[in-house]
């Protein structure tokens, strides 16, 4: 079976972001970028139904600036076979994404699709399900488990209240929660052989689907500030704080 | 003139809170409102949502595949329904983040996640990278998709109403993905979104066992129990107690945190509480910095001596 990863390129999560005087987004010129954590546990959940003889090939796919090249690189060295860009200087919204996807599914024909369940930049938790709906496919979203058969995939899902399990005919679409797997480090060696591995570039225009957004963001601002408080000395201090003047318990 | 339809997240027997938070969301936005019950032997539900003030009909549809309805089933019956309304709500728990993207999709419309205000029928306020901005956003579609962050409304208050409840025909179960089965965590401890005080723990427990303490101190304030993602990792508690960026978002009355350093993605399921307490044996810890009563103190001292003072008078 092959397994199609889509992979973002976002801004790293040890970074503390800061909002543009001008209200127009965040800062993102000369700030550390990597591959989407979830997108990498969605890598190493396929590399592993790959050793697990699962799986005959991982296509790792990127939308983006020629940047997200390196992402696509890092996705295979962890293990990925092949990568595609679909570049883009447009930044494209959830919907749109899906609707490339949808294209190159058309095109590579996978059993299934791991993605991350949500970009840690637009937060959305949209895409994979997105994609779901236009292929027609059944969904497993937020999974913390995944058990591939030859006609269906079992998957366990984190939910509110503890976890469900569902199990989707293929071909089908995963997104991944932190607690799948951990993904592995990158050896230099395969840094190396990843240098080698095919990443084709096509152009996002070449998909021929809408990708115009449909979201305009008219402003990005700093969320109020919590000031920070005081130090209490003592549990007992404490206690005496919240019951008087917080007045809380 | 906007027309709301929201999705209820209920478990066939109550109205789920996000629900409530989700109707206030769609007071803001103003119109009509209706609510779309759909479940197994839920009648009590659909009769709770008629209750809901502000709400001109409740749309009841029952069917056995809605009792633990799958994503594909859920946005089958609503994407349907959809077309007759300018806006499509449910609360941005799993519930709703499961199915309403699909619904979108199949609209094609664009979807707005996790509100936390309304600025007008159209336009609304989100948080982004992990709450370290706050984007307002337009939306250019006929029909907004939306999900509402619970912490970002007040819950509507549940009696005043009287809708008149419809009964809808179900969709056929869609036979690409079935609900096999179900292990929820039970607790007799307030729910955590929904908790007035919340005590949460994170590494610096150093084992399941020792959440106990934590427990402790909960069950003498009438509070919930939470925990940072190390403390999950690690075995030491359940899932579902993850609060944080990729977990749950609370904003209780009091947020106690012992344990726990205050990495960015575990503010951003937090710092909307109104009063923060914070228990590290660390001074530097980055949690001091938002919390508005810090204790440096080993908690292995501090929680059981916390625990006999509140046992003192109160
Ligand atoms: C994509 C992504 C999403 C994430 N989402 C979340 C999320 O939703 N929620 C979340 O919480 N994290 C999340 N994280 C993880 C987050 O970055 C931190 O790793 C995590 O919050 C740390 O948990 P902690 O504070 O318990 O552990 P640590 O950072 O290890 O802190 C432990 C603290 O305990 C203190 N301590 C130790 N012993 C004692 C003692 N005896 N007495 C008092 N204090 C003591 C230490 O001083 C320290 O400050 C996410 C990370 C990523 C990459
Ligand atoms: N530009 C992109 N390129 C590749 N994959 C993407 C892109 N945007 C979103 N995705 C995938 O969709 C998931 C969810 O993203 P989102 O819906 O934006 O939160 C991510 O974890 C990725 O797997």
């Amino acid at each position: 079976m092959k397994v199609l990863v889509p992979v973002k390129r976002v801004v790293d999560y040890n970074v503390k972001v800061r909002v543009k005087a001008d209200g127009s987004g965040v800062e993102t010129a000369n700030v550390k970028h990597s591959m989407n954590p979830f997108d990498e546990i969605a890598v190493e959940e396929a590399v592993r139904l790959k050793e697990a003889g699962r799986v005959e090939e991982i296509v790792a796919v990127s939308l983006g600036e020629q940047s997200s090249q390196e992402t696509l690189r890092t996705a295979l060295a962890m293990g990925a076979d092949r990568a595609i860009l679909v570049a883009t200087d447009e930044a494209l919204q959830p919907l749109a994404v899906a609707k490339a996807l949808a294209a190159l599914v058309e095109r590579e024909q996978p059993g299934l699709v791991i993605a991350g369940k949500q970009a840690i930049d637009d937060d959305a938790n949209q895409t994979a399900q997105m994609l779901a709906a236009l292929l027609g496919w059944g969904q497993g979203t937020f999974a913390c488990g995944v058990e591939l058969g030859d006609d269906a995939v079992t998957v366990s899902r984190e939910v509110d209240g503890g976890t469900q399990t569902v199990r989707l005919k293929l071909p089908a679409v995963v997104s991944t929660d932190l607690r799948l797997n951990e993904p592995r480090y990158v050896k230099l060696p395969n840094i190396m052989k990843a240098k080698k591995k095919q990443l084709d570039v096509i152009d996002a225009g070449e998909l021929g689907v809408d990708l115009a957004p449909r979201l305009t963001t008219l402003n990005v601002a700093e969320p109020p500030k919590r000031q920070g408080g005081v130090k209490v000395a003592s549990v007992a201090e404490l206690v005496e704080k919240l019951r008087n003047e917080a007045k809380v318990i | 003139m906007a027309n709301v339809l929201i999705i209820a997240e209920h478990d066939n027997a109550a109205l789920g809170q996000g629900t409530l938070s989700t109707v206030t969301a769609a007071a803001e936005i103003g119109g009509d409102v209706d609510v779309l019950v759909a479940g197994h032997d839920c009648r009590s539900v659909a009769d709770a949502a008629a209750a809901l003030p502000g709400v001109a009909r409740v749309l009841h549809s029952e069917a056995p595949h809605y009792e633990h309805p799958t994503a594909e089933d859920m946005a089958a019956l609503v994407t349907e329904l959809a077309r007759g309304y300018s806006h499509v709500l449910a609360p941005a728990s799993t519930f709703g983040k499961n199915f309403l993207p699909r619904v979108a999709a199949g609209l094609d419309v664009a979807m707005v996640s996790d509100i936390v205000g309304v600025e007008s029928a159209d336009t609304f306020r989100r948080p982004i990278y992990a709450g370290n901005a706050i984007a307002t956003v337009q939306s250019q579609d006929a029909i907004k998709v939306v999900s509402v962050r619970a912490t970002g409304f007040d819950p509507a208050a549940t009696e005043g109403g009287s809708a008149a409840v419809e009964s809808l025909e179900a969709m056929p179960h869609a036979d690409i993905a079935e609900f096999v089965d179900e292990s929820l965590t039970s607790s007799d401890r307030p729910e955590l979104t929904a908790a007035e005080i919340v005590v949460s723990g994170g590494r610096g427990l150093g084992s399941g066992e020792n959440f106990q303490l934590i427990e402790r101190i909960a069950d003498r304030l009438g509070a919930a129990v939470g925990a940072s993602r190390a403390a999950v990792d690690a075995g030491f508690v359940p899932n579902d107690y993850q609060v944080g960026q990729t977990g749950k978002i609370v904003a209780p009355k009091l947020y106690i945190a012992v344990g726990i350093s205050g990495a960015i993605q575990h503010l951003a399921g937090m710092k909307d509480s109104k009063v923060v307490v914070a228990i590290n044996k660390d001074e530097e810890a980055p949690i001091f910095e938002i919390a508005d009563y810090g204790l440096v103190a080993d908690l292995f001292e501090a929680l059981p001596e916390l625990e006999s003072e509140l046992d003192k008078t109160g």
